[in-house]
């Protein structure tokens, strides 16, 4: 493919904000999708993230409201099949 | 019977082994450093983490929307989800709603008044621990640079070297030469007093010669006195005086 030849960047190797939309299901089956890989892949984002936003001389407040932010989110999701039954109207 | 088996494959399984590689005197059975060099002193901390507005929202979202919509793109992109999500009740609006509006109205509130004194405080936390960690580094570094200008210092005391074995040098030489000059006086005295020695020695024995020559021949004249000539040598001795009592009265 003409993506694996241009500017010598394979396929596996670009970031995601590179990668095409076609090509986007691609690029997913390529990723390491083992428990090590998967690890390596938690660590990589937890150190992306510790070192952009809280290992730094004057932190603020984002660091952490973000953190406490995606929590509120996750666990909101996760209750919504509770939450559905209180709806106020039924059809939308 | 397992235990057999491993023991029968034991040696087959040691010598399918990677033959070590030697390198050098080293035997490696893999090679040694492949990672990156790490840097050393470490990069400094950055000053500010990534900039979050309303503290929720990294900037770059609004980075990323900016070149296609403008500076109000991502709030009306905001505003579109947050109506969307309400109308088709993804978000259900119940008492916790409330709830979660008076906790967040409380939460935002703190942190508006208190947070500057806060951030203050932390700040000056850190800046103690990093004046302490530098301290603690001056210290050894001023440590360490006296210790070279003691080190400098010993260096040029260490040219001195040939001024102080001279005068050492003169110290032993003097010491030499009294010593020298003692013995010298020794060896002389010794040597007078034994000459002094002989001369007695020889001074003595003609004297004991003398004397007992004298005395003898003394002994002998006076042995060889008989009376007769004692009696004629009287006699003209007498004669010589009344000559001689006759030439005085002459002259006088």
């Amino acid at each position: 493919m003409c993506v694996s030849l241009s500017a010598a960047v394979l396929l596996k190797d670009m970031k995601l904000l590179d990668v095409k939309l076609g090509q986007l299901p691609s690029w997913l089956a390529m990723r390491d999708f083992t428990p090590g890989g998967i690890l390596g892949a938690i660590r990589r984002g937890y150190n992306r993230y510790y070192t952009k936003y809280i290992d730094v001389r004057k932190g603020g407040l984002g660091g952490i409201s973000m953190v406490l932010a995606g929590y509120v989110v996750i666990s909101y999701i996760w209750s919504y099949s509770h939450l559905k039954h209180e709806r106020r109207r039924k059809y939308h | 019977m397992l235990s057999r088996l491993v023991l029968r494959a034991a040696p087959a399984a040691l010598r399918s082994l990677q033959r070590p590689v030697t390198v050098g005197v080293l035997h490696a059975t893999r090679p040694l450093h492949t990672s990156k060099q790490h840097l050393a002193p470490l990069p400094p901390l950055p000053e500010k983490g990534g900039e979050v507005r309303y503290g929720l929202i990294p900037e770059e979202y609004f980075q990323f929307l900016y070149p296609k919509t403008g500076v109000t793109g991502p709030y009306v992109l905001g505003t579109g989800l947050i109506l969307y999500f309400l109308s088709k009740e993804i978000y259900v609006v119940n008492h916790e709603t409330i709830a979660a509006i008076c906790i967040l109205s409380v939460i935002i509130y703190g942190i508006k008044k208190f947070g500057p004194e806060v951030a203050a405080f932390a700040d000056k936390l850190n800046e103690e621990k990093i004046a302490k960690a530098q301290a603690v580094k001056t210290e050894s570094i001023e440590g360490l640079e006296a210790a070279i200008e003691q080190e400098k210092k010993e260096q040029w005391r260490v040219e001195g070297r040939s001024y102080l074995f001279d005068a050492k040098r003169n110290n032993i030489a003097m010491l030499l030469e009294t010593n020298y000059r003692e013995r010298l006086l020794t060896v002389y005295n010794e040597v007078k007093k034994r000459l002094d020695y002989q001369v007695a020695l020889q001074n003595l024995k003609r004297q004991k010669e003398q004397e007992h020559m004298i005395q003898w021949v003394e002994k002998s004249v006076v042995q060889s006195i008989t009376p007769q000539q004692q009696k004629e040598s009287i006699s003209k001795c007498i004669l010589d005086l009344k000559m001689l009592s006759k030439s005085a009265q002459a002259t006088a």
